[in-house]
């Protein structure tokens, strides 16, 4: 499987993350080079196998859908750390165009 | 002896018997810190004054009768993992002023007891590596080379531990990353069964395969430590009750995988160390079986699409809007983009793109899909092999500690640095890694014991032989 910049350039898009154009050179031979070697588990035969997405047996882990209210020292402590705020409010840019 | 090098085991009762101080203890290893901090890097953060406030607490809690088993003992954290009030950057410069408001379940109940915490160690940013050169705040150097790496991604904590720099040490294991490093420092590294110990404050990687586990300097430590910390917990959905770590008597059978010492660059000095050891246990008495494990070598590729698929998706809190370092920028786009460009390693952003790229429309049933079937033939695998084995013998790592940038531009050859201990993390279940013995260039090499799922007694029985 072979990765082409532009296709790094799309996939960097998807993950929000902005690359040089180098880095796009880069990342496109390393990401094919692992995509290869992943090619590898072609090689099994996996008709009818089941997949596994949770490994603990457990089934259904239920609690009920309360509040719990965090201290004012806890709430005062994550508003501190907001990049950008307004009083208690974290500000955002705009997400939509006006 | 000084007091930096005891045990937990020998720091608690000379704690009890009042030969010194939790406050000298805190300081003999904030001493050691200081003089080789500089070289081996193993901590991001050093709480000297607050650990030694937490020293003097515990010193009065020694002296009213209120000693438990980590009272006073000084103990470092790996900084992917949330501690209260204490720097938190999980390697990776997003996080750079990054201070938790809240406390990792299994940090909390270690507190509790009134353990003091010194540090937060180094990690290769977020989990993401096997070398420890995945830190944005530089490589963690090997204390018995040097010029050589401490392994990953809880490289810090495993280099304090062997350093003497802190009696003990918390790391994280999704793929290896408590064993591997343990084994090329030369500790003793518990990566428990899936949903054994909370993950909760626990910056997640992997999901399904991401576990916290104790880094020690003997198997008595280790089992010290793991029994305080595991145990249901309602923030985490995955952990189930568990059974008392005493265990019964029964003889142990135990299996040697030979794909285990086949695998590509393995070293002959480690797998001659590892069958000596196993002729050793034949001698006590140990019933050894040769088995075998067809599907290791899909381990590897499993992982790194399962792994990138579920990090892709985790990594994504890491945005620069609520928390942490957020970029200068113009748009909301490039906030996201600029901010996650700044702050994350090459490593990171790599595992970002293959996990994005395998989830996307089109690729999911070929990539993810695919690898979450050929995972079920890996825990048959080990299922079938447990129904005839107790337990399992490897080697940790196929070779020793390699000298750092080594790797570095090969990505294949680092991920394959973890070819021995994936398979166990894909299935979930539980390994240790113990010191078995050095190199003639003196550098540690690991032992790895697997067992079944939920049965850590037998793994720890086996490995205080080793």
């Amino acid at each position: 499987m072979k990765l082409t910049p532009q296709e790094i350039e799309d996939i960097a898009k998807l993950a929000r993350l902005e690359l040089t154009s180098k880095e796009k050179k880069k990342y496109a031979e390393e990401l094919s080079v692992v995509l290869d070697y992943i090619e590898m588990l072609n090689e099994v035969d996996t008709d009818g196998v089941e997949e596994t997405s949770q490994v603990t047996g457990l089934e259904d882990v239920v609690r009920e859908d309360e509040v719990n209210e965090c201290s004012e020292e806890t709430k005062k402590k994550i508003i501190d750390q907001f990049p950008e705020k307004m009083g208690k409010l974290l500000k955002v840019k705009a997400v939509f165009d006006k | 002896m000084n007091l930096n090098e005891l045990t937990i085991k020998q720091a608690h009762d000379g704690l009890k018997k009042g030969d010194f101080t939790s406050v000298e203890l805190t300081n003999a290893c904030l001493a050691r810190i200081k003089k080789r901090n500089k070289k081996i890097n193993a901590f991001i953060s050093v709480f000297e004054s607050e650990a030694l406030e937490e020293a003097k607490k515990a010193d009065e809690m020694i002296a009213t009768d209120r000693q438990q088993e980590l009272t006073g003992i000084p103990f470092a954290v790996k900084d992917a993992i949330n501690t209260l009030d204490r720097r938190s950057t999980g390697g990776g410069k997003i996080l750079d002023n990054y201070i938790s408001p809240y406390e990792a379940t299994v940090i909390k109940k270690i507190r509790n007891q009134g353990a003091v915490l010194i540090g937060k160690s180094n990690c290769d940013a977020f989990g993401h590596g096997a070398s420890n050169e995945n830190s944005m705040y530089g490589p963690v150097c090997n204390p018995h080379d040097e010029k050589r790496v401490s392994g990953g991604s809880s490289g810090g904590s495993a280099a304090s531990v062997a350093d003497n720099q802190c009696i003990f040490a918390i790391g994280e294991d999704t793929g290896g990353s408590i064993r591997q490093p343990a084994s090329f420092c030369g500790i003793v590294g518990l990566r428990p069964s899936y949903g054994r110990n909370s993950r909760y404050g626990i910056m997640p990687m992997a999901s399904s395969l991401d576990t916290v586990g104790p880094l020690t300097k003997t198997v008595e430590d280790c089992a010290i430590v793991q029994k305080i910390i595991e145990g249901k917990d309602e923030k985490d959905a995955t952990t189930v009750e568990t059974q008392n770590l005493a265990s019964s008597k029964k003889k142990l059978r135990v299996g040697v995988p030979k794909e285990y010492f086949e695998v590509e660059g393995m070293d002959e000095e480690v797998k001659k160390i590892i069958e000596e050891k196993i002729e050793t246990l034949k001698k006590q008495k140990i019933e050894i079986f040769p088995v075998s494990l067809p599907m290791t070598k899909y381990a590897i590729p499993v992982y790194y699409i399962v792994v990138p698929s579920e990090d892709s998706s985790n990594m994504g809190r890491l945005d620069g809007v609520r928390y942490g370092v957020q970029a200068k920028h113009k748009t909301l786009y490039d906030l996201y983009a600029k901010s996650r460009a700044e702050g994350f390693p090459e490593e990171v952003k790599r595992r970002i793109m293959i996990g994005t790229y395998a989830l996307s429309a089109g690729y999911y049933d070929a990539y993810y899909k695919k690898a979450q079937k050929v995972r079920t033939l890996i825990i048959q695998d080990f299922n079938k092999i447990f129904e005839q084995v107790d337990l399992l013998i490897t080697p940790t790592s196929p070779f020793p500690a390699f000298k750092v940038g080594e790797k570095k531009d090969d990505i294949l050859a680092m991920y394959l640095a973890d070819v021995l201990v994936a398979p166990a993390a894909v299935a979930g279940i539980p390994a240790i890694s113990v010191p078995a013995g050095e190199t003639k260039k003196g550098l540690p090499v690991g032992l790895q014991i697997i067992g079944s799922r939920l049965q850590e007694d037998k793994i720890l029985r086996l490995a205080n032989l080793i």
